[in-house]
């Protein structure tokens, strides 16, 4: 019997998405505190194309995750425990689509068009209003906010499920080896 | 009778040709007039306007080559498109507006180059820089009320504008459009000459 795995394309994807997720956040937090400079204009084109490229990947994501269903969770885990692992991840698709909307409204608000690597432009939505832009930059902000601590909690999960329970859970979206785990066999044979 | 029909007609082309060159369009309405300029951050073009600036006209449509602009834009008032750019463009690597509050257009010449089109060129100077430039605009009249609509553009680094990092072309571009929509009303014939 082989643990249920999540599809390469899916743990791709989630790799992907994930770094990338840490990447603009880590370049969020810290350009809105630079002062105005070439640098700054830079970090946030960066940003805004990078919010776009996860945008269209969490979108096929979205798409192959209604079309491929996750592997069932281990049964020795408590009700309780999936309910919130379940929230957990479709409060992080909420938030992943959420906030690079925001991000691209906000921007709108603020007439500043976005660009995609300069070239495509994306249609403004909404005309130039200065409340309305700083209303979404809140919005934006307390989104990331919010992910960030749902991110941890994920993580969390994650490690204490691959080192306390010592299931497969982390495993089963890390990519595929050809050795079989002797961890992961145990697990089986014992349960 | 024949003689006095002619006078009669002579008098009257000579005061229709008059009052045709005498409509000049130089009571400048500013509040219905804006200098509005296009600036391209990183590919992204952004909009902005001088919200203060005053117009000094004398424009008649039959004699282009005699007109005279005149204009003075308070760089202080400059709304760069967001309050971070407000604040960073009115700085000495900018506009410099402690030395330099304002900038100046003055025409030499001005010519009809086709239908309702002409050419304005003159000296514009800012941060103590004059450069010559040309601009061109359309001339239409709405009621009592001449109506330009042009603009041209300006190389920013030709007048310092944005020194320093702010030198690199490639995240605030050196071409800025500048559009102007300068609404002129007739002045009343008699007064015209004042100054
Ligand atoms: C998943 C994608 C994204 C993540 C994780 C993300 C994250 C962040 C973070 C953490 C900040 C700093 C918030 C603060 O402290 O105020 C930020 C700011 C910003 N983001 Fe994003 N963002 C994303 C997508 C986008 C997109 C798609 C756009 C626009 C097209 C965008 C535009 C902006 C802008 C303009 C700011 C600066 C706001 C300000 O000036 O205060 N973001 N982002």
């Amino acid at each position: 019997m082989s643990t249920p795995r999540y599809t390469r394309v899916a743990i791709g994807l989630h790799w992907l998405i994930g770094l990338m997720i840490f990447v603009s956040l880590g370049v969020g937090l810290y350009m809105v505190d630079l002062s105005l400079s070439p640098a700054k204009l830079r970090f946030y084109s960066w940003h805004k194309w990078a919010g776009v490229t996860i945008f269209t990947l969490v979108l096929v994501r979205c798409l192959w995750r209604l079309t491929h269903a996750a592997p069932p969770l281990p049964d020795p885990m408590p009700r309780w425990q999936r309910m919130v692992a379940e929230a957990t991840h479709y409060l992080l698709y909420a938030l992943m689509i959420a906030i690079p909307l925001a991000g691209w409204l906000m921007s709108s608000a603020k007439g500043f068009q976005t660009v995609y690597f300069g070239v495509l432009p994306i249609p403004d939505l909404l005309a130039k209003n200065k409340d309305l832009g700083e209303t979404l930059t809140l919005i934006h902000r307390y989104l990331n906010y919010t992910m960030i601590a749902i991110i941890c909690a994920h993580i969390g999960a994650a490690l204490k499920h691959h080192f306390i329970d010592k299931d497969d859970i982390l495993r089963r979206m890390l990519p595929e080896r050809k050795a079989s785990h002797p961890t992961a066999m145990e697990q089986i044979g014992t349960s | 009778m024949n003689y006095l029909t002619r006078t009669f007609v002579l008098i009257g082309v000579a005061l229709a040709a008059n009052t045709a060159q005498a409509i000049e369009y130089s009571a400048v309405q500013a509040d219905k007039s804006t200098i509005a300029f296009t600036s391209r951050q990183m590919g992204v073009p952004v909009q902005g306007r001088f919200p203060k600036f005053t117009t000094r006209i004398a424009f008649d449509p039959a004699k282009p080559e005699m007109a005279k602009v005149d204009i003075s834009i308070d760089l202080a008032s400059i709304d760069a498109g967001s309050q971070d750019a407000n604040d960073e463009v009115v700085g000495k690597q900018w506009f410099n507006v402690k030395m330099f509050p304002s900038a100046s257009f003055t025409s030499t010449v001005v010519k009809a180059t086709g239908a309702g089109r002409y050419e304005v060129t003159g000296p514009l100077t800012i941060k103590g820089k004059a450069v010559p430039v040309t601009a061109t605009f359309g001339f239409k009249v709405e009621g009592n009320n001449g109506i330009f609509d042009g603009g041209f553009t300006l190389r920013r680094i030709d007048f310092a504008i944005g020194e320093g990092p702010w030198a690199d072309l490639s995240t605030v571009a050196n071409e800025v459009q500048i559009n102007f929509h300068v609404v002129a009303a007739a002045a009343a014939p008699a007064p015209t000459k004042t100054k």
